[in-house]
């Protein structure tokens, strides 16, 4: 167990941060090539004022009249992407593992907080499951691969709550909570996670356009 | 959040122009140019807008097809997993049967308004990636029979109606001469060089609603203007070849009536209440010959009243008094936020404005745009069915007072026609031309 716990800690934890890291680099390079060869167009319409305006519009909750009319999905979404962002970092077992290896360290949560974001994940990632096997228009659009995607993101907040609360079975648990982190890092650049580092570039072209050409809000 | 029904069974196309197209199909066929078009003619905007989105359904509420008919398929992203999503997945390798579901869903189910754009949190442009589609039909010959039937037109006559040379001139005479009972001196200045201002139309104005030519010299004159009308190709600022995909035919048409312009020394270049051919000319055209913005200044109908009446350059008599609401087009609101400009020219012109909601921005499209209401008759009933949810805002409207609809575009104006007769909404339809000229005050 303990030889498990050094590999997936160790040389393989490793490995997560370089695929995380070169796959997302290269990711980002080929749009980058790719775009400079046939998008010139971007380029040249891209605008750095109306870019950020339409960023603030849609990363404030309710900043833009899509949110309002869709409120639980837009409340689900907030909660859900902090919570996301904010525990693995931030939650007391983590920051420990840091100042360990690395003897650096900063804020971390309350035990409580961090639970209650966990749940928030789990939760949201149950109503996205909702929203895609209930709502017709996301059912159409759903595909295998949106399902494994939930997945992988829902299944380290899961075992990390199974091992923070010492269910059966937690030391085994320890282990495939560190690999599902990993899976779910490494999966970051090569399946539709990589939005995340997508949006402000997506985001930030339309509201170029709507801002400097099209003279209209688009939000 | 909306439930919307399953997935109803597609109905048959029978369009002749995409039927014949069909015939000449082969999978090799489709697959090169397929091919050829996403390898020459995309890249990364196309890719990364494909990729990027997560399948949220967030748009669905943007698009008025699927608001009116509650099906997923008609949902912005349900378009585009039925067409480029394959498309890309299989590299091409599509059926013909495929390509005749697709062009009908790019054809005949976008308004290509951009109204998604402002409901998907990435602001993925559906629109663009239905253009593509159109472009890869366009390029197979496999594009609706009445569309192509105008941009045919287009490259025959330069305009989009079969207007002939001496026709036009003839139009433009006959116009003068009527609009000389109301204005005696009044006079349509054909190739005047150096004018202030370039008036041009889009080709159904002389051939259907040749009333407007002659509101709009009405008008010109009455303001003094210092304007003109080109009596040679070049007249017709519409586009339909920026619908089918006919790129190289629509950079012709917007270089002819860029030149018409700059020919004669124009200052720039007014149009009338189109707002396609706005966006052929501000925004698509002038891209695609090169000109990161128009290479001559080009002003939308409503930009120029506005500045008539901020100018104090004409007069009225009193303001209109039924009760008016306003439609904001896609492209001259979404597509050049013109909404204030025509709310001004509401509060200058009319006694009681009402409000439709949502609008600016966030106006539900007449579901004629795009070229839809071009593709013709074998898609009127499904155009018509679309509109439900413009009905609904229309009947709102009407509820709250509104009895006129102004609608400062074309193909607004044809798409509103037919959901105010189809729902019964009994409204009745204007453009700012037909109120100002009411209530135009003619100087002595």
């Amino acid at each position: 167990m303990h030889d498990y716990y050094s590999f997936f800690t160790g040389p393989f934890a490793w490995i997560t941060f370089l695929v995380f890291i070169f796959g997302s680099g290269w990711r980002f390079y080929s749009i980058w090539q790719l775009a400079k060869k046939k998008d010139s167009a971007v380029f040249e319409y891209m605008n750095m004022k109306f870019a950020l305006r339409s960023i603030a519009h849609w990363i404030i909750p309710f900043g833009s009249r899509s949110m309002q009319i869709n409120p639980a999905m837009t409340v689900v979404t907030f909660m859900f992407h902090i919570s996301l962002f904010i525990t693995p970092l931030f939650v007391f077992g983590h920051v420990v593992l840091w100042k360990e290896n690395f003897n650096i360290s900063w804020f971390t949560l309350s035990n409580t907080v961090a639970d209650l974001m966990t749940l928030i994940v789990i939760g949201s990632c149950l109503f996205f499951l909702w929203r895609r096997i209930k709502l017709a228009d996301v059912r159409y659009l759903t595909t295998p691969m949106d399902f494994i995607i939930l997945f992988i993101v829902a299944a380290p907040f899961v075992t990390g709550f199974w091992v923070y609360h010492q269910f059966p079975g937690f030391a085994v648990m320890t282990i495939i909570h560190i690999i599902s982190g990993e899976i779910m890092l490494m999966a970051i650049p090569f399946t539709k996670l990589f939005h995340m580092f997508l949006f402000p570039f997506t985001r930030g072209y339309i509201g170029s356009e709507f801002g400097g050409v099209r003279m209209a809000k688009d939000w | 959040m909306t439930e919307a029904k399953s997935v109803t069974e597609t109905k048959k196309t029978e369009d002749q122009g995409i039927l014949k197209g069909l015939e000449q199909l082969t999978p090799e066929k489709i697959e090169s140019v397929i091919q050829q078009v996403l390898s020459d003619e995309t890249g990364a905007r196309l890719k990364v807008y494909v990729e990027t989105c997560v399948h949220c359904g967030m748009c669905s509420k943007g698009c008025h097809f699927f608001l009116s008919l509650n099906d997923p398929r008609y949902s912005p992203a349900g378009k585009v997993k039925q067409t480029l999503w394959e498309i890309m997945r299989k590299k091409g390798k599509v059926s013909p049967e495929f390509i005749k579901q697709a062009a009908t869903i790019a054809y005949t189910q976008c308004n290509m308004c951009k109204r998604c754009a402002m409901y998907c949190p990435f602001g993925l442009d559906v629109a663009y990636v239905m253009s593509v589609m159109r472009r890869i039909c366009h390029k197979l010959g496999v594009v609706p029979l009445y569309i192509q039937d105008t941009a045919h037109s287009h490259s025959v006559t330069m305009n989009q109606m079969w207007v002939k040379d001496d026709e036009w001139i003839d139009t433009l005479m006959w116009q003068e001469e009527e609009a000389q009972d109301a204005m005696e001196n009044l006079r349509i200045p054909l190739d005047k060089e150096g004018a202030d201002i370039f008036y041009s139309v889009i080709g159904p104005e002389p051939k259907f609603r040749a009333q407007l030519i002659f509101q709009a010299a009405v008008i010109m004159n009455a303001a003094g203007e210092n304007w003109t009308m080109p009596s040679m190709p070049g007249w017709d600022n519409s586009d339909m070849c920026m619908f089918t995909g006919d790129y190289e035919m629509m950079e012709r048409l917007k270089r002819r009536h860029f030149e018409s312009a700059l020919n004669l020394r124009a200052k720039r270049i007014v149009m009338g209440e189109c707002g396609h051919a706005f966006r052929s000319v501000y925004d698509v055209g002038n891209r695609a010959l090169g000109w990161r913005m128009p290479p001559i200044e080009v002003v939308h109908a409503i930009e120029y009243y506005n500045e008539l009446f901020e100018n104090n350059k004409i007069k009225i008599k009193k303001k209109f008094e039924q009760p008016v609401t306003l439609h904001d087009p896609c492209n001259i609101s979404r597509g050049r936020g013109l909404h204030e400009m025509a709310r001004n020219i509401v509060n200058a012109t009319c006694e009681n404005f009402i409000e439709m909601t949502p609008n600016r921005e966030h106006n539900y499209c007449c579901s004629a745009g795009g070229g839809v209401i071009n593709c013709g008759p074998p898609f009127k009933n499904a155009r018509v069915e679309s509109g439900k949810q413009k009905a609904k805002q229309l009947f709102a409207a009407k509820a709250k007072g509104a009895e006129v609809v102004i609608a400062p575009c074309h193909n607004c104006h044809g798409g509103l026609e037919d959901i105010i007769h189809h729902y019964g909404v009994e409204m009745e339809l204007k453009f700012f031309g037909d109120i100002i000229y009411e209530i135009l005050e003619l100087p002595e």
